[in-house]
């Protein structure tokens, strides 16, 4: 209660609401996220004290959460990686003349995702900071096998070709100096421009951003973004009807979300992409995912949106940031002279409390912005095509550019966006690569650890309880479409010989 | 006569059959390509600094070889829909759309390298508004000039990300003056 009473201070209430705004804003913006605009915002809160300072921030950070998704869904590039799940069905919902629902499941799931993982966060912070304190490489390198498994297993693509997708993120995400040896690798033609390697929103951005835009030309011949776009508060009474259907699938990518945010291996991407595959797997109609599945945006903004609130967790407690923004907000912390870790809840109880209670209603807050500006954002996809083509390609220019200001990125980002369009065309998955060059540094790092620690030993993943349980885990991910198409010929074999009988 | 002149100089589109096949060729060369650039460092194991810079790379490009070998596999044997599919790939249509949307953003960053980014920003507009939209000059102006402005308010002046410029740089000068002073 200290600290909601500590949030709803008037200096700390307006930071809230100036955040909540200005995060929906950049998170909506393709090629910036919630990293992009705590780092850039941050030199400005040296003005006010810390309290209102990280509030301020992780306003930013929620709303950015949100607005993630107003670009996946009106415009079909995310925002941020962690928005990337979200184009998969939120796009599709909106070319089909149902912006304003998918707008509406991913203001509530969200609002819920937030809402749970704060609850999380206040009642279970200290186990669970000591449960992720526990992962080693090996843990954190089958944590992520785990997550490409589910690609694998879940994605219901065809096998070789999301292999090959998950593989070049990979080997994407490899290119520049190497992060043990410092050596320079995969130096393509002695191009400078490769020795800091490819940013994943330079991949994102371009194959969700360019390549989107080529593919909507193709498939709506320039003429039509969306055939019909209507909002009447029948339709909003409708889409709120709707929040029953995705309650289970929101509740459990919220608890997923949570879990997966608080290790810092993982975060809110991998969080919103596992949290999709499990929408899909336990779903009713799972072959509608893909096409417009209002489940589908539901599950990964409840997950992305509790993991950004798991991600503060080991920050707080540990002093171990759980994803990039909040390394920049430990960051902070430091230089408004506070230290984070355990001593924190003790030393600054009422910076601890008033973040946690800024989160509760930050998360209010965003939710009310967000519902109150759907239909200007629906109303963004009125615009002519013509209009909207090129405002999107200066976006994706500029976007591309932001990350690490070279011309170079920007022309990589083309090539991307056509290859990736040219892809699709051959059912080529395009999201596993994106997953993959997120993760590639991460899970490279872990690998080489672990075989280092074990002197080359690969049984080291199948030593430890938790890498163990994440590699079992993945086994069965990659094994269940084989068995799944093994059943059903079974079945048919089954269903013919019955027929002949 | 006419017939035969037609026929002879009409180039048939290719079909999603072949365009897998021929990806997946391509692919497998670029994973090969992957290869030999990845093991011009140490694949192996170096003693006390564990696998060598080039070996993830090596391995993974490895992976992606037999992905695309997996698929040409899966198109002899004709398991893709991809492999079975007679369509047109891509056809005349579209990839005039698509090229013309391509071409116009290597202009726009044709034009960034040589005159800055605001430059390059007014005539992409001026192109796709008026010659590719066909819109009035009114839509037009107004968005060349609106755009371009606020990218350099959110960009340049609120988030602080200097856009390249080229040789207009000094152009801004007064206004970096205005904005830092």
């Amino acid at each position: 209660m200290g600290g909601l009473a500590e949030a709803m201070q008037p200096l700390n209430f307006m930071m809230i609401i100036i955040g909540c705004a200005l995060g929906l804003l950049i998170g909506a913006m393709p090629g910036l996220g919630s990293v992009n605009g705590v780092a850039i915002l941050l030199p400005i809160t040296f003005i006010v004290p810390p309290t209102a300072a990280i509030i301020f921030l992780a306003a930013i950070y929620y709303g950015a959460m949100y607005g993630g998704a107003i670009s996946s869904i009106t415009l079909g590039i995310p925002g941020a990686s962690t928005a990337v799940a979200t184009v998969f069905d939120g796009r599709p919902l909106a070319q089909a003349g149902h912006a304003d629902r998918a707008l509406t499941a991913a203001a509530v799931a969200s609002f819920v995702g937030g809402t749970i993982s704060v609850v999380l966060f206040t009642l279970f912070a200290p186990p669970l900071a000591s449960f992720a304190l526990r992962f080693g490489p090996a843990e954190e390198f089958a944590l992520m096998i785990m997550a490409f498994a589910t690609f694998i297993g879940l994605g219901g693509d065809d096998i070789p070709k999301t292999i090959f997708s998950i593989l070049i993120g990979l080997v994407l995400a490899a290119v520049g100096l190497d992060i043990i040896s410092g050596q320079p690798r995969l130096i393509f033609g002695d191009i400078d421009g490769f020795l800091h390697g490819i940013n994943f929103l330079v991949l994102a951005i371009g194959i969700y951003g360019i390549g989107e835009m080529l593919w909507t030309l193709e498939t709506t011949k320039g003429e039509v973004m969306v055939h019909k776009v209507q909002i009447s508060l029948d339709r909003m009474k409708s889409n709120f009807k709707d929040i029953k259907n995705y309650i289970g699938t929101t509740s459990l990518g919220s608890i997923l979300g949570y879990f997966v945010g608080t290790l810092p291996a993982a975060g809110a991407t991998p969080a919103s992409l596992m949290s999709y595959g499990l929408a899909k797997t336990f779903s009713k109609d799972p072959d509608s995912f893909g096409k417009g599945n209002v489940g589908g945006v539901a599950a990964p903004e409840a997950a992305n949106n509790a993991a950004s609130t798991g991600s503060m967790l080991p920050m707080i407690t540990l002093g171990i940031p759980g994803s990039p923004t909040t390394a920049i907000l430990l960051g902070g912390m430091i230089i408004w002279g506070l230290r984070p870790g355990p001593l924190l809840f003790t030393e600054n109880p009422e910076f601890v409390w008033g973040l946690i209670g800024s989160l509760y209603i930050a998360n209010f807050a965003t939710l009310v912005i967000n519902l109150a500006f759907i239909p200007l954002f629906v109303k963004i996809l009125t615009l002519p095509f013509s209009i909207l083509a090129p405002i999107i390609y200066i976006l994706c220019v500029v976007g591309g550019y932001a990350p690490t200001q070279t011309m170079h990125d920007v022309w990589l980002m083309l090539l991307f966006g056509v290859v990736g369009y040219l892809l699709r065309k051959l059912n080529y998955p395009v999201a596993p690569a994106v997953l993959a060059i997120v993760l590639g540094p991460l899970a490279e790092r872990s690998l080489r650890q672990s075989l280092l620690g074990s002197h080359g030993d690969v049984t080291v993943f199948l030593t430890r309880p938790i890498s163990a349980t994440c590699i079992l885990i993945a086994l069965a991910l990659i094994c269940y479409p084989v068995i799944q198409k093994l059943t059903r010929r079974r079945r048919r074999n089954l269903g013919m010989g019955q027929g002949q009988g | 006569m006419t017939d035969r002149a037609v026929i002879t100089t009409e180039v048939p589109a290719m079909t999603v059959r072949t365009a897998e096949l021929l990806m997946a060729v391509l692919l497998a060369l670029c994973s090969i390509g992957l290869m030999v650039k990845s093991a011009e460092l140490r694949i192996g194991w170096v003693p006390d600094r564990g696998p060598g810079s080039g070996a993830w790379p090596f391995w993974l490009s490895a992976g992606m070889l037999l992905a695309c070998v997996a698929t040409m596999i899966r198109w002899f044997r004709g398991t893709t829909p991809e492999s079975r599919n007679l369509e047109p790939y891509m056809t005349r249509e579209v990839a005039l759309l698509v090229g013309i949307s391509a071409g116009s953003i290597v202009f726009l960053l044709v034009v960034t390298h040589l005159l800055g980014i605001y430059v390059a920003l007014f005539l992409f507009l001026l192109f796709y508004l008026k010659f590719v939209g066909r819109h009035s000059w009114l839509i037009t102006v107004s968005m060349m000039v609106l755009v371009p402005i606020f990218i350099f308010c959110l960009f340049e002046w609120a988030l602080k990300i200097p856009l390249p410029k080229s040789i207009t740089e000094p152009m801004f000068y007064p206004i970096y003056d205005l904005m830092y002073s």
